[in-house]
């Protein structure tokens, strides 16, 4: 990371009259308020967590890769679903998406760093402990959380292990850091724009990050009372979800699902942003309706918070709540299609190439429309009864998370990569690693769609005969996913260690945007003096 | 290894018989459930056909619009026309969808009027079936031997959706399921039938089917119910109402018999050697799960019973914990689970064996004199 510090420095010289050094060593990552410095952090954070949560899916495929239980035993497949869950949602997907806010953020905006650098510092400091509490539970006796990601009570209160206490000081650290870098973006946003930047000239990655963070502002307090909730009941006493002592089981979902479902906006919402600076570099055509794309993302934000029902249809709801429920989630189709058009009218007529972060955004709008297609019919209340808790489900979440988030934060990877490094990444593994992660993906999650179908529940350790032979091709599709996310692990050290062909400021022929116009690797400071944004 | 060997033709036979490869979902065995596919497939063909056109065009771009070929990129940008086409036109799909699928939800949320209703209570990890208007009651656990799931024996043609006691239902009879909880929450799912209702503890949901043709339909729980959820199957046999209605009288004589017979052996004494070995078969059918075979237990989950205080020394414990079952966790009371004879036979088993040894031998009286707080 020496060379890092050597280029920059350089190129700081040149370009103003910035005398401090930057800091060296394992110090400068520790005590760094730099939003470079703190968006590297996060990227690494989340790519780590990412491999460890990938690992927890590969015992899960292992396991289920034929009928019967030959590696783990039931209590433990429990804790590798939940604990995969977890890691993923907020260890992998939400850090990277505020890794990428902290890096680009403030080069996309003209701005010469995140309003509030020390807490940002703080926010991602504590996350690593979060995690470290989280696992560390899997060590202890009874195991770590075995009760689903979602812990709906009583079975994560009444009936959970006693290490449930660290998987709720583990979420309440992971919200607090949330809390923390939602505040920052908006912050920043509100007043740190450069002159001339209005608010419907801000790309729409800063649009969307920005309502997003006040998504997470309203709902990371929610699933914080929340478990706050199942502490109490659990250790203190309390009857909130225990109907013996007047609470109800249903209300920990209505609680859950209201912070869960604005959740899963949090994690596709950006996403939105990143395709939406894609797919226009590489058409070389503006993007087309962008001021309907500003409305329709704030209109997915408002809806997300009058669905969250639609997750517990088969509770026992009033018919009433049920189509309330169902006519609110179908709606959220029409903005989120208006998207999807949106990127393919602005494909249209244009002058198209394709390099890898093309190839990552067209995939990401085919299998992420795939995705949202079968949640429209997962929306549709009687259809759901069958639908709900079988694998029918995994096959739509994983669709819009995998392919969906997971694909948008690599596509913006491959994208800003050769801005922050100033060296074009090695692009035959750059391939290797798109064609092997799309072909395998498919061959994962699309038989799950299948297998739901024909009646395997969810969150099963072992299984039915006739269902051996698809589990068999969708734990061979995880393997082959999991290794080849190794390459991308290779190709990202070579990027660290700057390897490759030198890159100009503008890196792709038709890249736009304020971050596009600053030097190639990105100076350690940016912007010390506002540009004017015409 | 040798058993194994010698079933294996017939496991093979049997495997042809199970679909493999199955892509969709069942029409099932009722009308709702027939409702139900139709309108999945209704969803499906629309949601194709959006996809289709999408993906078709994004082609054509990709194909014709690329540098490679020449294309120049054109310069517009933004089409009010266009936009409010594509908002407007998405909405008046919805609404096609909407109004079959609120029709349906209407009749299916509608469980008035029922000829039969079932008392269906999960608890970890097996069902509990009460007929509400005969004197029936029993639980329904898996039949699924513990060296099929362990790879020791091979597997048997319905493995995992296999029970002790079936549910019976008569056909043609509107069938109302009132559906609770014991512990956690559980999920009643037969997809021939084309539902799931969860099933919450300290509330009931209820829920109906009216099954058009005699048969065995096999399910599954569908919530995550602790450690044991994969193997928690749900067997419903429907049968003729003539058929049913003598099944029906039939279990109702043997249940009063076998109530009668429990207060008679409440007088008998069961020697050593019976005890233990009634007690071992109860224990590897109910405690097994939680405890272990071997009476470890799960450390930090499912306490040991070998070795335990309880379990060597406080005998009048012992009894009240599976009389009574403990509050706060996952013990339930097996009162009602087990007659008095089994209880005296399981808790005589764990006082005895993995060397707890204790000698003690409990008989079916002092478990009636604890229930009635003697």
């Amino acid at each position: 990371m020496t060379t890092t510090t050597d280029d920059t420095q350089h190129d700081s010289h040149a370009d103003d009259h910035h005398e401090h050094h930057i800091p060296y060593g394992i110090t400068r990552w520790l005590y760094t308020t730099n939003h470079k410095d703190i968006g590297t952090l996060y990227l690494w954070f989340a790519f780590i967590m990412f491999l460890i949560g990938g690992a927890m899916a590969m015992v899960i495929r292992a396991e289920l890769f034929q009928p019967g239980l030959q590696i783990v035993e039931p209590h433990f497949f429990n804790q590798m679903t939940t604990v995969h869950g977890l890691i993923m949602v907020f260890g992998a997907v939400m850090p990277a998406f505020t890794g990428l806010a902290n890096w680009l953020i403030p080069m996309m905006i003209g701005a010469p760093d995140m309003a509030l650098p020390r807490m940002n510092n703080w926010s991602f400091w504590i996350l690593p402990f979060a995690f470290l509490i989280l696992l560390s539970s899997l060590f202890l006796e009874g195991g770590g959380p075995a009760f689903g990601w979602t812990f709906y009570a009583p079975l994560s209160t009444t009936y959970s292990a006693d290490s449930t206490a660290l998987f709720v000081f583990a979420v309440h650290i992971m919200g607090a850091s949330s809390i923390m870098g939602a505040i920052n973006v908006i912050v920043t946003i509100f007043n740190m724009r450069a002159p001339g930047m209005t608010w419907m000239k801000m790309p729409l990655f800063v649009w969307t990050w920005l309502i997003t963070a006040f998504l997470l502002i309203a709902v990371m307090p929610v699933l914080a009372g929340a478990v706050t909730m199942v502490l109490t009941d659990k250790f203190f006493g309390t009857s909130f979800f225990d109907a013996a002592g007047g609470g109800d089981p249903v209300m920990f979902q209505h609680i859950f699902w209201f912070f869960g479902h604005p959740e899963v906006y949090i994690m596709i919402l950006p996403a939105f942003g990143i395709i939406s600076a894609i797919i226009p570099t590489f058409a070389r055509k503006r993007l087309f309706g962008y001021a309907s794309m500003v409305y329709a993302t704030a209109s997915i934000a408002l809806l997300s918070f009058i669905v969250w029902a639609h997750h517990m249809f088969t509770t026992g709801m009033p018919v009433a709540a049920e189509l309330f429920f169902m006519f609110a989630t179908m709606l959220i189709s029409v903005p989120t299609g208006v998207k999807i058009f949106n990127w393919v009218a602005t494909m249209w007529r244009g002058s198209m190439t394709f390099e890898v972060p093309m190839l990552f955004a067209i995939a990401f709008i085919v299998l992420f429309t795939i995705g949202g297609l079968s949640g429209l019919m997962l929306a549709i209340v009687p259809v759901d009864f069958q639908y709900h808790d079988t694998y029918f489900v995994v096959a739509h979440f994983h669709y819009v998370l995998v392919t969906g988030a997971i694909f948008s934060i690599m596509a913006a990877v491959y994208y800003w990569l050769p801005k922050w490094t100033g060296k074009m990444f090695h692009i035959g593994l750059a391939k290797w690693h798109f064609w092997c992660s799309l072909i395998s993906v498919n061959v994962l999650f699309f038989p799950m769609h299948f297998v739901g179908l024909a009646g395997m529940p969810r969150r099963i350790p072992d299984y039915a005969l006739q269902f051996a032979d698809f589990n068999k091709w969708i734990s061979i599709g995880g393997f082959a996913f999991g290794l080849s996310q190794l390459i991308f692990l290779v190709l990202l050290i070579k990027a660290c260690k700057k390897q490759g062909e030198p890159v100009s400021a503008q890196v792709w022929e038709g890249a736009e945007g304020l971050e596009w116009e600053i030097p190639s690797p990105a100076p350690y400071h940016t912007f010390e003096t506002p540009p004017v944004v015409k | 290894m040798l058993s194994a060997l010698m079933t294996t033709p017939v496991f093979a036979e049997s495997k042809d018989h199970i679909e493999q490869y199955q892509l969709n979902m069942t029409k099932g065995v009722t009308d709702i459930s027939a409702g139900v596919y139709d309108m999945h497939m209704l969803m499906f063909i629309i949601c194709v056909v959006i996809g289709a056109a999408v993906f078709i065009a994004m082609f054509i771009s990709m194909y014709f619009h690329r540098k490679s070929r020449g294309a120049k990129p054109a310069n517009f940008h933004e089409s009010v026309k266009v936009e409010i086409a594509w908002t407007v036109i998405p909405f008046v799909i919805l609404v096609v969808m909407a109004v079959p699928a609120m029709n349906l939800l209407i009749d299916m949320e509608d469980a008035s009027e029922p000829d039969v209703s079932i008392l269906v209570t999960g608890s970890q990890w097996k069902w509990h079936y009460k007929y509400m208007d005969n004197d029936v009651e029993y639980y329904s656990k898996l039949a699924t031997q513990a060296d099929q799931i362990s790879g020791k024996l091979p597997k048997g043609e319905n493995y995992l959706l296999e029970v002790d006691r079936p549910l019976v239902i008569p056909t043609g009879q509107k069938v109302r399921f009132l559906i609770t909880s014991d512990d956690v929450i559980h999920s009643w799912w037969v997809p021939d039938f084309g539902f799931k209702q969860d099933a919450n503890p300290g509330f009931i949901n209820d829920a109906w089917t009216n099954v058009n043709e005699p048969g065995v339909y096999r399910g599954q729980c569908a919530e995550l119910c602790g450690k044991d959820h994969g193997f928690m199957p749900i067997v419903v046999i429907a049968k003729e109402p003539a058929e049913y209605s003598k099944w029906i009288s039939e279990q109702e004589a043997v249940q009063q018999q076998a109530k009668a017979e429990e207060q008679r052996l409440l007088s008998m004494n069961m020697t050593m050697d019976e005890a233990m070995e009634q007690g071992e078969n109860v224990y590897n059918a109910n405690c097994a799960a939680c405890h272990m075979p071997n009476g470890e237990g799960l450390p930090g989950v499912f306490p040991a019973l070998k070795g335990s205080q309880i379990a060597v020394a406080d005998q009048p414990k012992h009894i009240d914990i599976l009389i009574n079952g403990v509050t706060g966790s996952a013990m339930q009371s097996y009162a009602k689970q087990l007659t008095m004879s089994e209880i005296a036979a399981v808790v005589t088993y764990e006082r005895n064996a993995w060397g707890n040894d204790t000698g003690d031998l409990v008989q079916a009286k002092d478990i009636n004199s604890a229930m009635n707080g003697q």
